[in-house]
């Protein structure tokens, strides 16, 4: 709808329609054999520092009944382009509600959140969706597929959301190609007419994970996603986020609570009492 | 595009929600049945009310009448001539029938019309109505060979036969004629050896002496001679009708009943005359059937004294006119209205004259229209229920698709199509069922009536051996559309749940 409202967020993606979404880092960078198709990503000296999000003095508190319990109280953070961020903190500690603040799903009692130098907190939700649509990815612990359909078509949900029900009929190959690419990258191929709950764990992590990608998102934002599954499988899941952020230099914020999992990040944050401290 | 898909997803795995639709469904197939019958039957009133009454009805306020009928006719030519198409002079006048049938004496308060036979047909279905074939051409006041209908010629095919009809005639009124005189001689010859002893239980004396002493003719053979014909109203000759739609009469063409009405003019005394059944009038307006009692208007002028003796005109008090098709009765009417004196004539139009009956059928499908939509309501709050079921059910993928960047709108949407999706599929089928139901009608009230041993369509209430129906496109239209606007309507309050439903809200929803 609102399709120009964030055009100056979005014009820092260049042109954001979906016929370069796979032209860009795409299905092919996480196949080892072209490599050197890979363009390299585009640097905006605006942030030559290369944050791609920072937070200043973000305060968040829910209200349990008749109290205010506070929940985040002054989290300043940034994230770099390109690097894999860990958020670790003890359970209830907040890190699914900083990682909603960084995703626009909800916002702050008070501070910012800037995304490429934008403040992105305080827009409208028109603005928030189109943001989200075209700009983030996300995935959850419990994976969140949409049950009514299959494999190929959530992966496709993002881009049936970005395009009108003409473009997207027009565009219709285009985009099953891509989406039949990434699901084929993640090993997923076999499964593209399956419903989600005839899948594993792995699996539909696997397809969260294409889904996040389709859009050709700027960053990724992923809460416990191997939270739910067994140890070997989120290992394999975890090489999967490796090797996108190493391949494709996909920025990646990663909320955990395992420490094994944590390091592997290149950057590891600690949630305690609300607040973020370098671990 | 997701709508699409995830609606038509909803569609085809949440069957609850179809459940939801079929009170949609059968409201929608009641309401088309409901109006397909009720126009059904009102077109049939129409066309029964406009066979019988012409047009346009110019008639005098007082009974007496006005001398001079062409004279106003050609009044109402220039007024009105271009749209008038036939006119007729006719005298109605209240009058009494009474006759004779199974030992019995009859009477019956009905409404005599005198009719130019050769024109009433003109300006109104009169000759539809009758029984004879060759009446129906041609109308006559003279009794027929026989040949009367034993079928009737309104009904179709499955009508009940009425077998009486069959000797109706000339030879219905020998053998009747035959039967009295032999009863007389019988009398005679009883009376003979009996003297009677006082005349209480006597059969009254011969009721057509005073008629005959009056007529200076020879002799009347009833076996051979008729008086002036006389066209009896079908409700007046059926004693009654029995549960199988069988006919019994109890006057048929050929039979001699008395007429008696008051004179024009100061004091109004009362005359009687006979006069023999030619024909039966069956409009299936039982109103009229059991009131209208047809003979030449000539006859009713002289029983009533309204023929000047100088000029041999007579007077008439009603002058019907039939327009031209197309012709707009209303503009007519009132062209008359400013012509003739509203302090002597009253003008009006067919409609005028039934309007309260009319209006009363349509207030009376208005108001079972506005039940039934009631009912397609009531289904709304079902729908309404399911969905929000649906929405709490779904939250959690409504948070997904929030978190993907799907809009308010586009969660609204999903909801909104889903909506319109059940009303469609909802009125579809009660339109198919009810246009299947309005088709077969005949069929399935007789498949009741059989079931129930009761005939659910009883000929003997109605005069239709069939229920009439008519499918007005236009009213299944809106029909169909208030149904699926009901659908969206009771959508909206769901998919406004849904798309205000906060986003992270909706994904921690467990
Ligand atoms: N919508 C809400 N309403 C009320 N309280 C909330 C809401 N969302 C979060 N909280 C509370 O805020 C605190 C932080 O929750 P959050 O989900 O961010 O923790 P977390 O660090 O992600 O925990 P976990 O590791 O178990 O996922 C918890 O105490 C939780 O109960
Ligand atoms: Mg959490």
């Amino acid at each position: 709808m609102n399709r120009h409202v964030s055009r100056e967020i979005l014009d820092d993606h260049g042109d954001c329609s979906t016929t370069q979404l796979a032209t860009t880092r795409g299905p092919v960078a996480l196949d080892a054999k072209s490599h050197a198709s890979v363009e390299p990503r585009r640097i905006d000296p605006a942030h030559a520092q290369g944050d791609v999000l920072r937070t200043t003095g973000l305060f968040k508190s829910f209200r349990k009944g008749p109290v205010e319990v506070p929940v985040l109280r002054g989290v300043d953070m940034s994230v770099r382009r390109g690097e894999l961020l860990a958020i670790i903190g003890q359970s209830g500690s907040g890190k699914s509600t900083l990682l909603h603040l960084l995703g626009t799903l909800d916002a702050p009692d008070e501070g910012e959140v800037h995304f490429e130098g934008r403040r992105i907190d305080n827009l409208s939700s028109a603005q928030r969706d189109l943001l989200r649509n075209r700009r983030f990815g996300m995935i959850f612990q419990f994976y969140h597929l949409l049950p009514e359909l299959n494999v190929l078509e959530n992966v496709l949900t993002p881009l049936m959301i970005t395009e009108s029900v003409l473009g997207y009929l027009l565009r219709r190959r285009h985009h099953r190609r891509r989406a039949t690419e990434l699901l084929e990258l993640l090993g997923l191929d076999h499964r593209l007419t399956h419903k989600p709950r005839e899948l594993s764990g792995g699996e539909m992590q696997r397809t969260a994970i294409a889904r996040a990608l389709v859009t050709n998102p700027d960053l990724l934002l992923a809460d416990e996603p191997t939270g739910n599954l067994d140890h070997e499988t989120g290992r394999e899941i975890l090489e999967v986020l490796r090797a996108l952020n190493r391949e494709q230099n996909l920025t990646i914020v990663m909320v955990t609570h395992d420490q094994s999992i944590a390091d592997q990040a290149d950057r590891v944050v600690r949630l305690v009492d609300g607040q973020v401290q370098n671990a | 595009m997701y709508k699409f898909l995830i609606c038509w997803r909803y569609l085809r795995t949440r069957y609850i929600a179809l459940v939801s639709i079929v009170s949609v469904m059968l409201g929608v197939a009641t309401m088309i049945v409901v109006n397909s019958v009720m126009s059904g039957f009102v077109s049939e009133m129409h066309n029964r009310l406009h066979g019988i009454l012409s047009d346009v009805v110019l008639e005098s306020r007082n009974y007496n009448g006005f001398s001079d009928p062409q004279e106003k006719m050609d009044k109402i030519r220039e007024v009105a001539g271009d749209q008038v198409e036939a006119m007729t002079a006719t005298v109605v006048v209240p009058a009494l029938l009474t006759f004779r049938a199974g030992g019995e004496s009859h009477h019956r308060p009905i409404q005599l019309v005198g009719v130019d036979a050769a024109t009433q047909g003109e300006v109104s279905a009169f000759c539809k109505y009758l029984q004879h074939p060759e009446n129906r051409k041609h109308p006559s006041f003279e009794l027929r060979h026989g040949g009367y209908d034993t079928l009737d010629h309104q009904a179709g095919s499955d009508a009940k036969p009425r077998e009486q009809m069959a000797i109706a005639g000339w030879e219905y009124r020998r053998r009747w004629a035959d039967w009295a005189k032999a009863e007389t001689v019988r009398r005679d010859l009883e009376e003979q050896r009996q003297p009677r002893t006082g005349s209480a239980d006597n059969l009254p004396a011969d009721p057509f002496a005073a008629v005959r002493a009056e007529e200076p003719e020879v002799v009347f053979d009833p076996a051979k001679d008729q008086y002036d014909g006389v066209v009896l109203g079908m409700a007046l000759a059926v004693g009654y009708r029995d549960e199988q739609g069988l006919d019994h009469f109890m006057l048929m063409p050929g039979d001699d009943i008395r007429l008696t009405t008051a004179t024009a003019g100061e004091p109004p005394k009362f005359q009687t005359k006979t006069f023999t059944v030619v024909d039966l009038y069956e409009s299936k307006m039982s109103e009229y059937d059991s009131q209208l009692v047809f003979v030449p208007i000539d006859k009713l002028q002289q029983m009533r004294g309204m023929i000047d003796p100088t000029t041999g005109v007579g007077m008439v008090n009603q002058i019907q006119i039939k327009l031209k098709p197309g012709a707009d009765g209303v503009e007519v009417r009132n062209r008359l209205q400013k012509a003739f004196a509203s302090t002597h004539f009253i003008v009006s139009t067919w409609q005028d004259k039934q309007g309260p009956l009319l209006s009363a059928v349509y207030m009376e499908i208005a108001i079972l229209n506005i039940l039934l939509f009631f009912i397609i309501a009531v289904a709304g709050f079902g729908i309404l229920a399911i969905f929000l079921m649906i929405v709490v059910e779904k939250t959690r993928d409504i948070g997904i698709l929030k978190s993907l960047g799907a809009s308010r709108a586009g969660i609204m949407g999903i909801f909104l199509g889903y909506g319109l999706s059940l009303g469609i599929v909802g009125s579809g089928v009660g339109m198919v069922l009810g246009l299947a139901f309005v088709h077969n009608i005949n069929e399935i009230a007789d498949w009741l009536g059989e079931l129930t041993g009761k005939p659910l369509f009883d000929p003997s209430i109605y005069y239709f051996y069939k229920i009439p129906t008519i499918v007005n496109p236009w009213t299944i239209a809106w029909i169909v559309l208030g149904a699926l606007g009901i659908a969206v309507l009771s959508s909206i309050l769901p998919a406004l749940r849904a798309a205000l439903l906060h986003p992270v809200e909706a994904l921690r929803y467990e």
